[in-house]
């Protein structure tokens, strides 16, 4: 089998439908998986820390 | 994972010849001045070679502004090594070049706003604001110099500046590269000039916000990759674990737009001394690559850029945490999937095939979600804060810069669908919703962001005066009320009369009877930008003064500063 422009096109369209959206369910998970909720708490307070010296 | 701190000294050490004086104390090594000499000499030596040979006088101007900038490069960076003023102090943040950044985006805003105001006079009154003597300030010419004063000169200076503010602070770092973010901010002014200028003596390749050549483009480029290496150092040695959620946003309008600037621009040169070149792509890719950089530069440069503004600036000032954390990653996560398809949008009723176009619609309608998300996100992020947007006009800044937003990628979906973008397409309505975006969400959230850097910055207890912040923010939005309200009625009415035929089936209109009906309407768009421009002199007024206050925390106010009632409680 010899490799066409359909040959591209499908793996692209659809293998790229499947890899996008696999990584994006993978933020998903990540941004709500339980045990990170103490370091999301501390994140969303990250800006209020102070800041003039390093 | 995070180098040990004093990494940016090594940098620089590494980088300069200087000979290694040992273990690092506060203040050592030059941050790689000397290399940065070293390409100054050689850049300014190759820009007159270059410009001497070449036969084309537009060539040997953009050679002259190279020469111009190099050699004054050359010029400061000997001084300072004479001096010893590079010294790289580990211990501190670096925040001049922030400085600088607010100083060049300020300037830079009121001068586009300036040339919007003219092009906008020019459009309503023709006969007088034409000038036949100077040829090259014809409307033409002035309209790049606009739009890209305002999104890149105005818009990009602000994220550079707030993006070093951000990743530092965030990070627990100082800024990565020794003297690298000073490349990046004169290296990124160059730009402006060879851009800006370059329009006004002829030099385009006619894409829309894409218009530099390509001497330009390969500038920008080497400056957007050590913009790049700046804040990638800077988070991989940060002392903070986590990454916050807003250098992920600016992350990403970094590294987008380094890709959809080298593939838009991809061309070829008539001649190395030539400013002309032509590019790869021709006839419906070329559209398509075009708007598909176009509307990612407003996703990621007017979009995802500003947003980690946002993130960071509407927490710190209303000192509330992120309303919801786990919103902000899905927000980001879904806001980069899905803009980077909705460019063939532009191109509906085209060459480009039926499927693109109803994807990129599909696309559009889709971002209503995170787009709805992240403002939802930053207003709510006022919860326990609300009583604030009475007191502080800069909160009220903040949370008109969102309704903009909400109200902007509200209508950009709906006209985005087909038989709406019938109607809307090349008429006033476009302008007038680019500007619902610019102005009300990309230049409030940047001056709400400046009005709290500006204090911290040059370590003063607040701004100089709350009540000038009133008068910006009252003068500033019914300007751009008035601004958008015109366009609406505008387009609605030439895109109504562009489609009218009479009953024998001719058009109805001639064109020039559609844009003489547009004539009190452009009188009230010119008003508008006019108190939009008004409203930015008073806030670069107020900075001024700011600067010039004493520095020690129990100043003796200016009578005036803070009038009874406005005073923000707390601070």
């Amino acid at each position: 089998m010899s490799i066409t422009y359909e040959t591209i096109a499908r793996f692209a369209q659809q293998g790229g439908s499947v890899y996008f959206f696999l990584i994006f369910l993978g933020g998903c998970v990540y941004a709500f998986w339980p045990r990170k909720q103490a370091e999301f708490d501390h994140a969303a307070r990250l800006p209020l820390d102070e800041d003039s010296s390093l | 994972m995070a180098p040990p701190q004093e990494s940016c000294v090594k940098l620089g050490k590494s980088l300069s010849t200087t000979p290694s004086t040992g273990r690092a104390p506060a203040a050592v090594g030059t941050g790689g001045a000397p290399v940065l000499l070293l390409v100054s000499v050689l850049g300014a030596l190759l820009a007159t070679v270059a410009t001497v040979l070449s036969q084309d006088p537009l060539f040997q101007f953009q050679g002259a502004i190279f020469i111009i900038g190099f050699v004054a490069a050359a010029a400061i960076l000997v001084g300072g090594l004479a001096s010893g003023g590079f010294k790289q102090d580990s211990s501190r943040y670096s925040d001049n070049v922030i400085k600088a950044g607010v100083i060049a985006t300020l300037f830079w805003g009121a001068a586009g706003m300036l040339v919007g105001v003219i092009i906008a006079s020019q459009l309503t009154w023709p006969r007088i604001f034409y000038f036949p003597e100077f040829g090259f300030l014809n409307f033409g010419r002035l309209r790049p110099l606009h739009t890209s004063a305002v999104i890149f000169a105005f818009g990009g200076n602000a994220l550079i500046a707030t993006s070093f503010w951000v990743v530092q602070r965030t990070c627990k770092a100082k800024l990565f590269g020794g003297m690298l973010p000073w490349f990046v901010f004169w290296g990124y002014q160059l730009f402006i000039l060879l851009a800006g200028l370059g329009y006004l003596v002829g030099i385009t390749q006619g894409q829309e916000y894409a218009e530099p050549e390509w001497l330009t483009d390969l500038w920008l480029t080497i400056v957007w990759v050590c913009y790049l290496l700046v804040f990638l150092g800077t988070i991989w040695k940060r002392k903070e674990p986590h990454i916050y959620v807003a250098n992920w946003f600016y992350l990403s309008f970094i590294i987008t737009i380094a890709i959809l600037h080298i593939f838009n621009n991809l061309a070829m040169p008539v001649s190395f001394l030539n400013h002309k070149s032509y590019e790869l792509w021709s006839g419906v890719q070329s559209a398509m690559v075009q708007w598909w950089y176009g509307h990612n530069a407003v996703g990621f440069l007017l979009t995802a850029g500003f947003l980690g503004m946002m993130y960071y600036f509407i927490p710190k000032r209303a000192e509330r945490p992120v309303y919801s954390y786990r919103l902000s990653i899905v927000h980001f996560w879904a806001l980069i999937f899905i803009y980077i398809w909705a460019g063939p949008h532009h191109l509906h009723y085209t060459a480009l095939p039926q499927w693109t176009q109803t994807l990129g619609m599909t696309f559009s309608i889709m971002l209503w979600m995170p787009s709805w998300g992240g403002m939802i996100n930053g207003l709510m992020t006022l919860s326990g804060a609300w009583d604030k947007l009475r007191t502080d006009p800069v909160i009220r800044m903040f949370v008109v810069s969102l309704a903009f937003y909400g109200m902007s990628t509200f209508e950009g979906p709906v006209m985005s669908i087909r038989t709406v973008n019938a109607l809307s397409h090349y008429t006033d309505w476009g302008i007038g919703h680019v500007h619902s975006g610019a102005l009300g969400w990309v230049g409030f959230v940047s001056f709400g962001s400046i009005y709290c850097m500006v204090p911290w910055l040059w370590k003063k207890d607040r701004m100089y005066s709350d009540r000038l912040i009133e008068w910006h923010f009252w003068i500033a939005t019914t300007g751009i009320l008035l601004y958008i309200t015109a366009m609406w009625v505008s387009g609605i009415m030439e895109g109504l009369m562009w489609r009218a035929y009479t009953p024998d089936g001719f058009l109805a209109y001639s064109f020039i009877e559609t844009v003489a009906a547009k004539h009190i309407e452009y009188m009230v768009r010119t008003l508008g930008g006019l108190m939009y421009l008004s409203g930015a002199l008073i806030m670069i007024y107020n900075v001024i003064r700011t600067v010039g206050m004493p520095s020690s925390v129990s100043v003796n106010h200016p009578a005036d500063a803070v009038p009874a009632g406005l005073a923000i409680a707390g601070e």
